[in-house]
């Protein structure tokens, strides 16, 4: 079952990296009030159901995926034909 | 009669790249460094932890995120839980962080510019087992060297450190180098053994290196893992 997980900084939170981003996104010409920069994780994981496999990657996120002190994190499930 | 020296493991993980400097910079102070490879499943009777600088698993996902995983690390929290000092400097201070044995998080510097300099570091607590040989609000002169040193503590957990006096080091005033929130540097768990800094003491322990302040920090923890020794309790 595909997984994927969606590593942002918590709300609040100085990103550099998107502060970069932003600034070179308006050195460009581009108006852009804010960028944030997280991290995608795509995942194959072994799961008799979606809730399974959701229980499981919510554990994986608790436990390596995510800092939980700084980022926070969302996960999608997608069907075993895909959705 | 117990006269041999105070044994020191330095932890070695791939990509720790001080592991050498911090050994040799623990023998100098009158201490047996004993180099303890990441796959280990046992520590050595050892008095004392250091975990060295470098890029442990070459920061993938998150600095220190993966080493933590290291079966070392499993008795090193043994080893921590019944009051052993241990020390992480740099990607060791970034590990302990990730393994939940020490509060708070590093995160990239704010100029996202890798720095490599001396900094004015101030003493906020001088107790054993890793700052004995200091005083409160001496200064001490000790390299950083890294890209993601950006101490971050939530306001809470921060209220809470600051209160428990678990700060240890902090930047010189405009001294900071990456962003760390309250200028924080180094700091202790509950307890007070165990402790991660950004600076780099090992770098710092004889005058050709232009600074031998490091010495006070690593001298204390050899004088602890002394006292350790000879009370037998490791």
């Amino acid at each position: 079952m595909k997984a994927t997980v969606l590593v942002r900084p918590k709300a609040g939170i100085l990103d550099p990296q998107g502060e970069a981003v932003r600034g070179s996104l308006d050195h460009l010409g581009f108006a852009v009030r804010g960028a944030r920069v997280g991290r995608l994780i795509d995942l194959e994981v072994e799961a008799g159901s979606a809730d399974e496999a959701r229980a499981a990657v919510e554990r994986m996120c608790e436990a390596l995926l995510a800092n939980p002190l700084i980022e926070s994190y969302e996960i999608e499930i997608q069907g075993r034909g895909g959705r | 009669m117990n006269d041999r020296r105070p044994r020191v493991a330095v932890l070695v993980f791939p990509g720790s790249n001080d592991d050498r400097d911090a050994a040799l910079a623990l023998e100098g102070l009158g201490a047996e460094a004993v180099i303890v490879w990441h796959a280990e499943t046992e520590l050595p009777a050892v008095d004392a932890v250091v975990l060295p600088g470098g890029f442990s698993y070459g920061d993938y996902l998150r600095c220190g995120a993966i080493a933590r995983f290291a079966p070392v690390l499993a008795t090193v929290a043994g080893f921590a839980a019944e009051g052993g000092p241990v020390l992480g400097i740099c990607n060791g201070f970034q590990i302990l962080c990730e393994a939940g044995l020490l509060p708070g998080v590093l995160r990239p510097n704010e100029s996202l510019r890798f720095v490599c300099r001396d900094v004015a570091l101030r003493v906020e607590r001088a107790v054993p087992p890793f700052t004995s040989r200091c005083e409160v609000g001496q200064q001490l002169v000790i390299p950083v060297k890294h890209g993601e040193g950006c101490y971050f503590a939530p306001p809470e957990l921060l209220a809470e450190l600051e209160t428990a006096g678990q700060v240890v080091l902090r930047y010189g005033p405009g001294d900071n180098p990456n962003g760390a929130v309250d200028d924080i540097a180094g700091v202790v768990n509950a307890d007070g053994n165990v402790m991660g800094l950004m600076p780099h003491p090992e770098h710092a322990v004889d005058p050709l290196l232009g600074s031998a302040d490091g010495a006070h920090v690593l001298g204390s923890l050899v004088d602890a893992a002394r006292d350790r020794s000879l009370a037998g309790v490791s």
